[in-house]
């Protein structure tokens, strides 16, 4: 089998998902080993032993400057283990750091994996996920970067030592990019869209009210998402937009609301387990590829299946 | 600011000749190639054409000696991509067009577009769409800046560029921050489409592109080998593509009061509540 390195810009005591899916995937290689490019507290040192990684790496570092030291972090991790196979989260940041070092290290990147296997073939969807691809590294070390909701998260048996090394970095004079302002954006107390279990997603049919299918994502504990229509016209924030030119998911349900489904929100969402879609409009093409459609108004039918999921909750 | 004295900006912007996304696509099963008859200039490469001409024009305009070179690579049918870009604003075409280059991966296309870039000399800014429509990677120009030295500026919602200080400040997301960040040039700068609205070629635009000169180029012309691109240059392998199999649609039902109900219903039965 062959070594594994994942590689974490942060983790809490309290990982992601994506970040939990990514520790499983690890777990099955030989030597599994995490770099973070922060400070790890005690807790999420023993959050790694439960998914069985052997060693950390560590560095913190606050230069204001923009990747440079999570790139010497991953870099020196590479370098210390010697891993075969190097594993990101599928965001842009980590995609363009494990982009990055392919290049410097002559290794191979692939991005959007939703598996690898044990001889380092990974799977990945293509062209919107109307076509699954096999694809290996033909030089080096593989970069994978791995999309959320595609493995189950499942910590080992028993606890493993954990061992932890403190890197040391090269001081580095390469302060190309610096970071002038950096605001806080308004957190959300939903999941993140891209590893949501179920999302919510609405289009031009809400008319500028989000509030129905904010309702009913909350009632099933869902993220909100929307068409490109929606997040165009002001009524909800760029982040939720779902489709070719926002995030891609892939839930165990999603629920589309007054969304027709032109190919490029389809292509946003189609590998979704299940899919429902409620539209005013009987020839919406996003009935062709619902599980379950209903035909009528979003105003009417989502706050009446919110009412009755807390219903059934209570 | 000053206009009359702004240094002539030389800006190479990339664009990519695409399978038009609103037809279907396909991967051949012999090659486990992208078939790309259909093809149209990558609709996220046209707000990269409209950030470095926008650029041009708050700093004099053409007339104060800036280009904007409009660059693609890839067999004979790309060159459609660049004619797009020329419509919109670019001054001038460079297309690396050499049958060698197919199957190109990220590492591979990112060595071409880098010597490419490199051949044009002394670029001060390269600028890209956010992602291609067809591979969807989002990771060559994180690549090109790396192979350049250039600052990576990427992701931009937003950009502002500062002529007498030669530097960009972009707006990008990063984790639960959106942050400015500033870099002096050269710099490789992608734009998401949040950065602007590309405008519409009028027909004087379009009569005006056809006098615009593009240059063709081979490999050897910018000094790389064959097998420097293509499957012998990539570091990656496809083995196999398959078609998923075509969605269903399932049941639709019409709203006579209680769907909602039997919305719950489906989810129970899925045991998805």
């Amino acid at each position: 089998m062959p070594s594994a390195l994942v590689f974490f810009t942060e983790l809490s005591a309290a990982p992601s998902k994506g970040q939990r899916e990514l520790l499983t995937l690890v777990s099955g290689f030989e030597n599994p080993a995490v770099a973070v490019a922060n400070q790890v507290s005690d807790e999420a040192q023993q959050v790694l032993a439960s998914y069985g990684v052997v060693k950390l790496f560590t560095a913190s570092g606050d230069a204001p400057v923009f990747g440079q030291h999570e790139i010497s972090v991953l870099d020196a991790a590479v370098q210390a283990t010697a891993a075969e196979l190097v594993l990101l989260a599928n965001d842009n940041f980590s995609r363009e750091l494990g982009a990055r070092l392919a290049v410097r290290r002559n290794g191979a990147i692939i991005t959007d994996v939703i598996g690898i296997s044990g001889d380092l073939v990974a799977t990945k969807d293509e062209l919107a996920g109307s076509y699954s691809v096999q694809a290996r590294a033909t030089n080096g070390t593989l970069f994978a970067t791995l999309k959320p909701n595609s493995i189950v998260d499942a910590p080992a048996a028993s606890n493993t030592a954990l061992a932890v090394e403190e890197l040391a970095l090269e001081n580095s004079n390469d302060a190309k990019v610096r970071i002038a302002a950096a605001e806080a954006k308004v957190a959300s107390d939903r999941p993140a869209l891209t590893e949501a279990r179920v999302v919510v997603a609405g289009g031009r049919g809400v008319n500028g009210d989000f509030g129905p299918v904010e309702d009913l994502a909350d009632a099933l504990g869902a993220a909100v998402g929307a068409s490109r229509a929606a997040t165009d016209a002001g009524w909800i924030s760029h982040d939720a937009q779902i489709g070719q030119t926002g995030a891609t998911v892939a839930p165990q349900l999603y629920i589309s609301a007054g969304i027709s489904g032109a190919i490029q929100q389809k292509a946003g969402m189609q590998t979704s387990k299940f899919i429902i879609a409620i539209n005013k409009d009987v020839d919406a093409p996003v009935f062709e590829i619902a599980d379950l459609g209903i035909v009528g108004d979003l105003a009417k039918v989502l706050p009446q299946a919110a009412e009755e999921i807390r219903r059934r909750k209570a | 600011m000053s206009e009359e004295s702004t240094t002539p900006l030389k800006i190479v912007v990339l664009v990519k000749h695409v399978p038009d996304v609103q037809f279907d696509r396909h991967i051949d099963s012999g090659t486990l190639r992208l078939d790309r008859a259909e093809s149209v200039l990558s609709e996220l490469d046209e707000y990269a054409v409209e950030a470095a001409v926008s650029i041009v024009e708050a700093n004099g305009g053409f007339a104060a000696g800036h280009e904007v070179i409009a660059a693609t690579m890839g067999g004979k049918g790309s060159g459609n991509s660049v004619k797009k870009a020329l419509q919109m604003g670019a001054s001038s075409g460079l297309h690396l067009n050499d049958d060698a280059l197919a199957g190109s991966d990220t590492i591979a296309t990112s060595k071409a577009l880098a010597a490419l870039v490199e051949h044009a000399g002394n670029v001060d800014l390269v600028i890209t769409g956010m992602s291609s429509t067809d591979a969807e990677t989002s990771v060559v120009p994180a690549q090109l800046a790396e192979r350049l030295g250039f600052a990576q500026l990427t992701h931009a919602l937003a950009v502002e560029f500062d002529a007498a200080q030669r530097e960009l400040a972009i707006k990008r997301d990063h984790l639960d921050r959106t942050l400015t960040l500033k870099a002096n040039l050269p710099a490789v700068l992608s734009v998401t489409d949040q950065a602007n609205e590309p405008r519409y070629p009028n027909f004087k635009a379009i009569m005006a592109a056809k006098k615009k000169t593009v240059t063709e180029l081979d490999l050897a012309a910018i000094g790389l080998d064959a097998a420097a691109v293509g499957a012998l240059g990539s570091n990656t392998e496809v083995i196999a593509a398959e078609a998923r199999p075509a969605r269903e649609a399932g049941t639709v039902i019409n709203d006579s009061g209680q769907a909602g109900i039997a919305l719950v219903d489906f989810l129970a039965e899925q045991k998805l509540i």
